[in-house]
């Protein structure tokens, strides 16, 4: 039987590591795909291909696809998400210099977002330039997770700092170079900050915003509805490939996978730390984030139309989009636990595509479609639940502040 | 007439960057403006409010580029690529040349499809001269290193020139290689064997 080809796009980050183990571990050849991986340079080709069918499928921001259908980009294009690729994988980076600033306003450098935005916020009130923090795109986790930390610690995201773009692979370079104090960005560019710029991580993604999607599987709406048999087929190699990954044993094959240089191109250690949680954080100092990126465990893959809610409530905060309820029910369309559940029925999961961000605090095992499903914890650093069924009043208490 | 379009052309590679430029004045457009870094382009879209901006596709800096429009004072009127979201096969050609190309919205779509083709052509030529090139460079290399081959047997087996190059082509015929293969290991076996 010849195999279906599925061009994917992706960007050299950590968690393009499903689409990749899915091609080379022969999860995808075995239910009868040609997975074809695309390196792509930046954020708007991934989204422009993908726009234009040079790309099937991509690994895409997990906004990008709300963001499109929302028609805030070029080429609006209704896309979807029926799955994500893993919960966590980004942290926030610092220079040297801030560091050694915020450090003196009392920063404890355990990775806590509270005491280190507080620092940061002290640091940032005695300053006498506007800092410069970098982020990926727009439209990205990292803007918005960022823009969270700083808010939520008293800092105006848009006022006392100030937010440039920048894809990935230059972040490192330009905090380096003093063009830019701090970035957000997903692993390995982390890694590579500290390693090569003497940069400092101040906090992780997996802190800021628990058990929270990063990435996720986006794809046209049309194409997926064409296809649907293969996006099923996907889906099954994906899952395949997530649990295989959360397996330790696979850690340093995972590695070495990636670091080939059509893929990362980066050395195997400092691929590393983002899959084993052991993070050299800046100067040697060793710290463990156990659940720094789970590729698969606590329904990690499952899209709830929760994070795609609240992802567009942070769009609305800062001025990208109006808040109406059809935007809203847009936003929510755009993930697809329904795909993701019709492809992957015989797997316990969760019975509900809603989820009160900050109702759990502690792993808790709920009813799954058979038997039961055990959730980590998740919600903010800042205690605020987001209730998606009270998304008007969430949204009005961030604009008030 | 309408005023004349304000163009900004941003691409890395300088000779593109001049060959469109080119390409554009020839066409009767007075203001292009070229800059080859995306952190110039911030300054530049203050300065000279583009109607159209083109980019080159392979640019990390794109997603930078959209985001500087977003902060712009002179380009908040909303932007989006190409002129009609409907024009597939234009957007379609444009990818493929490898051009990105922002316009303004409301503009009507005859005042910007020249430009865009322009663009367009400018960058398939420009990439099948860099591809002519390559050819023309590992033609030459091939025929230095075939040269020197023949050098090699004319000496050590007392053959004429033709003679030489005779040996090359049969031996490489009857293995099914190239006979620039057959050059390069005669050479390096040459350089095994001598003293």
């Amino acid at each position: 039987m010849s195999l279906v080809p599925i061009t994917a796009g992706f960007l050299p980050l950590l968690d393009s590591v499903l689409l990749v183990v899915a091609r080379e571990k022969g999860f995808a050849s075995a239910e009868g795909l040609d997975l074809r991986l695309v390196r792509e340079t930046s954020w708007a080709n991934i989204r422009d291909r993908s726009a234009l069918g040079h790309f099937d499928v991509a690994h895409m921001l997990a906004p990008m696809p709300i963001a499109a259908s929302l028609g805030l980009t070029p080429l609006a294009t209704q896309m979807i998400a029926p799955m994500t690729f893993g919960l966590g994988g980004n942290g926030i980076t610092v220079s040297a210099g801030l560091w050694q600033a915020m450090q003196a306003a009392g920063a404890p450098g355990d990775l806590d977002p509270a005491p280190a935005g507080a620092a940061l916020k002290n640091v940032v009130g005695n300053a006498t330039r506007r800092l410069r923090f970098g982020v990926v795109h727009q439209t990205s986790s990292h803007n918005y997770e960022l823009r969270y930390w700083l808010a939520a610690s008293g800092i105006r995201p848009d006022e006392d700092v100030e937010i440039i773009v920048l894809p990935p692979p230059l972040l490192p370079d330009a905090l380096g170079s003093g063009g830019i104090d701090g970035y957000c960005v997903g692993e390995p560019w982390n890694s590579v900050g500290v390693a090569t710029s003497g940069a400092r991580l101040v906090t992780v993604k997996a802190a800021i915003w628990r058990s929270s999607p990063d990435k996720v599987l986006g794809m046209r709406a049309d194409w997926a509805q064409a296809n649907a048999g293969s996006v099923a087929a996907l889906l099954k190699a994906l899952h395949a490939a997530a649990l295989w990954c959360s397996d330790p044993a696979n850690h340093a094959e995972i590695a070495s996978l990636l670091c080939q240089p059509h893929y990362l191109g980066l050395s195997p250690e400092l691929i590393l730390p983002a899959l084993t949680g052991r993070f050299d954080i800046g100067e040697g100092t060793e710290q463990i984030v156990p659940d720094f990126y789970i590729p698969q465990a606590s329904a990690a893959t499952f899209p709830w139309k929760s994070h795609a809610l609240w992802y567009y409530t942070q769009m609305v905060r800062w001025g990208q989009v109006e808040h109406t309820s059809v935007n809203a029910a847009t936003a929510a369309a755009c993930f697809r636990p329904d795909i993701y559940s019709a492809a992957l029925a015989n797997l316990a999961l969760p019975q509900l595509d809603y989820k009160v961000e900050g109702g759990l605090t502690e792993p808790t095992s709920v009813p799954a479609t058979s038997g039961t499903l055990t959730l980590a914890p998740d919600g903010f650093f800042d205690g605020k639940p987001f209730d998606p069924d009270a998304i008007d009043t969430y949204i009005a208490t961030q604009q008030s502040r | 007439m309408p005023p004349d379009l304000s163009i900004l052309i941003i691409d890395e590679n300088r000779i593109r960057a001049s060959i469109i430029e080119d390409g554009l004045r020839e066409a009767g457009h007075e203001r292009v403006t070229v800059v080859h870094d995306v952190n110039e382009a911030a300054r530049t879209i203050a300065t000279t409010a583009p109607d159209v901006i083109v980019i080159d596709l392979e640019n990390p800096q794109r997603d930078m580029l959209e985001h500087f429009f977003s902060l712009s004072r002179a380009v908040q009127r909303p932007i989006a690529m190409f002129v009609d979201r409907s024009d597939g096969g234009m957007i379609e050609k444009a990818v493929e040349a490898g051009v990105s190309a922002y316009v303004v919205d409301g503009l009507r779509k005859e005042r910007v499809k020249p430009i865009l083709d322009m663009a367009i052509s400018r960058f398939n030529a420009f990439a099948r001269l860099t591809r002519e090139l390559e050819e023309a460079r590992s033609e030459l290399e091939d025929r230095k290193i075939i040269d020197k081959a023949k050098g090699i047997l004319m000496k050590t087996r007392g053959l004429s020139e033709d003679e030489a190059y005779q040996l090359m082509r049969t031996t490489a015929m009857n293995q099914n290689r190239r006979i620039i293969d057959i050059a390069q290991s005669l050479i390096t076996a040459a350089g095994l064997l001598d003293p």
